[in-house]
């Protein structure tokens, strides 16, 4: 049975100007446990949407989620989020961001404090327990916010474009991070992003998706040896991989601006 | 190039030295043209005191316990009026920026109050409540409570969306969503509206102690005015102008204090 099964499900909403809009359409796909999926699509073609739904930040109008057999209707610790834009909590200092979720479910600071001192060092930001965010870089603070959805330890890690913001420079040091740190964690993660290289050099499935109505166009397996480096994104399989999935997105780009 | 020419490129920063000089220029040539003007009979002191007959009459003032008494009860109005306005109104601004249906409820009613200018409804306040105490504290309530419900509702709406959508994410229900990161996400913007209004309180304070009083600084100017006592109107306005500097300095201070987060480098 897939971790997260996402059965049917189609999006419609009105703006308050304007008429409906489709944004999904008869979407169904499954993440199987331990796996990494990611989706990619043209800008516009309601990815967000479909991981908020996952996150159920947001309601389906049509199909059902389920996460371990249980359907989503409302957002849960158990599926945890990083967003794109940053959003730690500039009140509270790194540690205390991490432990957000751990405090709010009941845990003593003993503990809070021990697995947030783990996931801190998992992400490489010991020494920056007691500084506020706003001391931080964008990089840094993307860090936090994977460290405490992490501590939380959810069944299902969604990301956002987290590395959306960043330059590229970073961003290679974010994907690294996010492989090395998946390796040992094997956590079930669901990836949305536009950047094509990202979605290969990541994803065990990279699904790719049309222009709006967003629906599920093809589903790719990247069977790429792990552990993967940034330096595979050179070899010949991969470029291969990135040039049939540009030709998909390229198509779809191309319909959503005709 | 000339070592000038950076003073006169936009945007450009200048040395500390040359900055400080340069305001501390303006600041004797304003307070010497003063002293020329005064000291040197070219304006009527009547119309003009010297700055000597300022410092006199801050002296008489604080003998005879007119200036202490005066600038106490205009500070006692002040901060009853704007501390009960405040009360209201950040708790009131949080929940109409939101929820929609305070937003509703309140909105359109505050829209239309404040634009009425509340020196317009002094007379109607006299009329109600008299030239004493409460009519004050009144003036500085209705002049206050409607701009800071617009100001807050503003901040708290403004509160990025993501933040509140990760807490759910991360367990928050949505009782501890509102308490542990709206509430806290608004408290910066928050305190700048109460500083900026604080400010405005003490022109709808003077305005309402100088259509009818019998206490106050407003009082104290306007009556210098019928005895042709200038230099008490001059200390009067310089009261009032400190008393600002140091409540600005106050909100500083407890924001540096308070919210320790939004000041580090």
């Amino acid at each position: 049975m897939s971790k997260l099964e996402i059965d049917d499900v189609s999006l419609r909403f009105t703006p308050r100007k304007g008429n409906a809009v489709q944004a999904l359409d008869h979407i169904s796909l499954g993440v199987a446990d331990n796996e990494f999926s990611v989706i990619v699509g043209p800008s516009g073609c309601g990815k967000s949407s479909l991981l908020r739904l996952v996150a159920g930040l947001i309601e389906p109008t049509t199909g059902e989620i389920r996460v371990s057999g249980r359907p989503v209707t409302r957002p849960g610790k158990d599926r945890g989020m990083v967003f794109q834009s940053y959003t730690l909590f500039p009140w509270l200092t790194v540690r205390k961001n991490v432990e957000f979720g751990l405090k709010i479910g009941g845990l003593s600071a003993d503990a809070r404090g021990k697995i947030a001192r783990r996931f801190l060092s998992e992400v490489g930001l010991e020494g920056f327990e007691n500084n506020y965010p706003k001391q931080l870089s964008g990089g840094m603070m993307q860090r936090v916010a994977l460290a405490r959805a992490l501590a939380n330890d959810p069944e299902i890690l969604l990301m956002d474009e987290p590395f959306g913001a960043l330059d590229s420079q970073t961003r290679s040091l974010m994907q690294e991070l996010l492989l090395k740190i998946w390796e040992h964690s094997k956590k079930t993660v669901l990836f949305i992003t536009h950047d094509i290289e990202e979605a290969i050099l990541l994803g065990d499935h990279v699904y790719v998706m049309t222009a709006r109505p967003g629906a599920i166009k093809e589903k790719i397996d990247i069977d790429l040896p792990r552990p993967r480096t940034v330096e595979a994104t050179t070899s010949p399989p991969f470029i291969a991989l990135k040039r049939r999935i540009m030709a998909l997105i390229h198509d779809e780009a191309v319909r959503a601006l005709g | 190039m000339s070592r000038f020419d950076a003073y006169f490129a936009p945007k450009k920063e200048i040395p500390p030295r040359a900055y400080l000089t340069v305001s501390a220029l303006v600041a004797i040539v304003v307070f010497g043209f003063w002293c020329l003007l005064s000291y040197g009979g070219l304006v009527r002191t009547d119309f003009l005191p010297t700055p000597t007959a300022v410092v006199q009459a801050a002296i008489d003032g604080l003998g005879d316990g007119s200036l202490l008494r005066d600038t106490a009860f205009s500070v006692g109005e002040i901060m009853s009026g704007f501390i009960l306005a405040s009360i209201f109104a950040v708790p009131l601004g949080i929940l109409m920026g939101s929820f929609k249906i305070a937003e509703a409820a309140l909105e359109p009613i505050t829209n239309f109050v404040r634009y009425l200018p509340v020196s317009a409804l002094i007379p109607l306040l006299i009329l109600w409540i008299g030239i004493g105490w409460s009519e004050k504290v009144a003036v500085i309530f209705i002049g206050t409570f409607f701009q800071q419900l617009i100001i807050i509702a503003d901040v708290s709406r403004n509160v990025s969306h993501d933040l509140l959508d990760v807490s759910y994410t991360l367990g928050a229900s949505r009782r501890t969503v509102v308490t542990r990161v709206l509430i806290p996400a608004t408290l910066p913007g928050v305190m700048d509206a109460l500083r900026v209004t604080l400010g405005w309180a003490w022109t709808y304070l003077v305005v309402a102690e100088l259509v009818a009083a019998n206490k106050g600084l407003g009082y104290f100017i306007l009556n210098s005015m019928r005895g042709l006592f200038t230099d008490r109107i001059f200390l009067g306005i310089a009261v009032i102008g400190l008393l600002g500097l140091l409540t600005d300095q106050l909100f500083k201070f407890l924001r540096d204090r308070l919210l320790p987060w939004t000041v580090v480098a």
